[in-house]
């Protein structure tokens, strides 16, 4: 589904971000992405759907090449879901009409289908309710929730997740981690950054270390926990399990 | 000058400055948002041309500049087009609407560009990733935004807009300063004409003032804190 081939990527002249990435994400498939801060792994993620260019190398979603001028990046982004930090929310517009928005303008669906298909999405996440509120109105989980919806209100061939639990509050992390489990449950194909290892433990299938722009690890989760091959990765892991 | 009131000629002046006033706050608007938004596109060519429109504008007093669209404009265009400038009806005030709106466009400018780039660099990235073009994206995302940021210093902006119209009483436009002034001259009572010029003045302003607080109240979004 998602092929990422050599791929290189500077910032500037000098300074190299991504060195060599070599990885790739099977239909159904969920891979997580670790690694300290600055080892690219969000630029990595970003550059899947072209939000960053790369340099070097080359990405395929779903057979189209994401870094050849003649691809119609809108229509290839719009086939793949993206969940950020932040949760980018649009504070202007409702819930509801942050669901409709991108369904009407870029898939062109009429209003009364995207109205069904994003009040059946927030159902899913557990916020029916909330519908006619405007996202500053929300918790951070909530808002969290509701950019998955919009995501998934696209209708994705993958989703990708850029950190998406580490601007919560402790206690909002849970509500998120369990729409995004569910999600993996039912077959999504997903790539996922974060720091969350109960999270991979329980639904990944293969696990993917970075350190300083380089995949230092790519191996399956029951590997990746049990036995890390390199010391980097042992001494990460050894770190954020220890508490 | 046989009929009519001194009051109606203020009035009369009013009218033009009304009339100046808001449309070159459209141009201003108009062209002011398309700079703005050219400055802050990755574009090299987008920023530079935005970068030149802002300097060109800013850079020069209004005075110069309408002497310049009034006097100097014509003489340089070829003759033909020059005389049709010359004799075009009302020319003080097209020339002042669209120079002072060419003025201020470059504040415009600045101003949005400032109110787009102080929105999260995600929000273009969240619409980006939605499939949204680039033109979708300022027009449902980032634009929408960065107005109601930008709405009380636009508020000072179109304040300024009016008190720069008087500036065209230079190139013959006789609006509410100029009425003002003709009436001195009849009446030698300059302290009187100017006193109802400024009465004026501040009257419509405070309408701007007061509409402008509506619309910023029209537009606040429930739970978002805009700083105020």
């Amino acid at each position: 589904m998602i092929e990422i081939n050599h791929v290189n990527k500077w910032y500037g002249p000098t300074f190299q971000v991504l060195k060599d990435c070599t990885t790739s994400v099977a239909k159904g498939e969920v891979v997580v992405v670790c690694g300290p801060s600055g080892s690219g792994k969000s630029t990595l993620i970003k550059c899947v759907n072209a939000l960053e260019p790369i340099q070097g190398g080359d990405i395929t979603l779903d057979g189209v090449k994401v870094n050849d001028p003649k691809t119609d990046l809108p229509k290839l982004r719009s086939r793949v879901g993206m969940v950020f930090q932040h949760f980018e929310l649009f504070p202007h517009l409702r819930i509801i009409d942050n669901l409709r928005l991108a369904q009407e303008k870029v898939l062109g669906r009429k209003h009364g289908d995207a109205t069904a298909k994003a009040i059946k999405l927030l159902e899913r996440v557990g916020l029916q309710d909330h519908a006619k509120k405007y996202p500053a109105e929300l918790s951070g989980g909530q808002q969290q929730r509701v950019a998955i919806a919009r995501a998934l209100a696209m209708d994705p061939i993958a989703m990708l997740f850029d950190e998406p639990t580490s601007a919560l509050d402790p206690e909002m992390i849970s509500e998120v981690l369990d729409v995004m489990v569910d999600l993996a449950r039912e077959g999504m194909t997903m790539m996922v950054v974060t720091h969350e290892m109960g999270f991979a433990n329980k639904v990944a299938d293969r696990v993917i270390f970075m350190d300083r722009g380089e995949i230092v690890e790519d191996a399956k989760k029951a590997d990746f926990f049990g036995t890390p091959r390199s010391d980097r990765a042992q001494k990460f892991l050894s770190k954020i399990l220890q508490h | 000058m046989g009929t009519g009131t001194y009051l109606d000629l203020l009035l009369s002046g009013l009218v033009v400055t009304v009339k100046v006033s808001v449309l070159a706050w459209i141009i201003a608007l108009v062209s002011g948002s398309v700079v703005g938004v050219l400055r802050t596109l990755p574009s090299r060519t987008a920023s530079w041309i935005g970068f030149c429109w802002v300097e060109f504008f800013r850079n020069m007093p209004l005075l110069v500049q309408l002497f310049l669209w009034f006097f100097v404009l014509p003489e340089l265009l070829p003759r033909s087009a020059g005389l049709w400038l010359k004799q075009l009806p009302n020319a003080p005030f097209w020339t002042a609407a669209i120079g002072v709106g060419f003025f201020m466009s470059a504040r415009v400018a600045v101003q949005l560009q400032a109110g787009i780039t102080s929105l999260p660099r995600g929000q273009k990235q969240a619409s980006t990733a939605l499939g949204l073009t680039t033109v979708q994206t300022y027009r449902y995302v980032l634009l929408p935004m960065a107005f109601r940021i930008i709405l009380p210093p636009l508020t000072s902006e179109f304040l300024n807009t009016i008190k720069n119209s008087a500036v065209a009483i230079t190139i013959g436009l006789v609006e509410l300063t100029g009425e003002a002034r003709s009436m001195q001259e009849f009446s030698f009572q300059v302290f009187e004409a100017f006193t109802a010029a400024t009465v004026l003045y501040l009257l419509l302003n405070f309408v701007v003032v007061t509409a402008m607080r509506f619309l910023e109240r029209y537009v606040a979004i429930p739970g978002y804190i805009t700083g105020k």
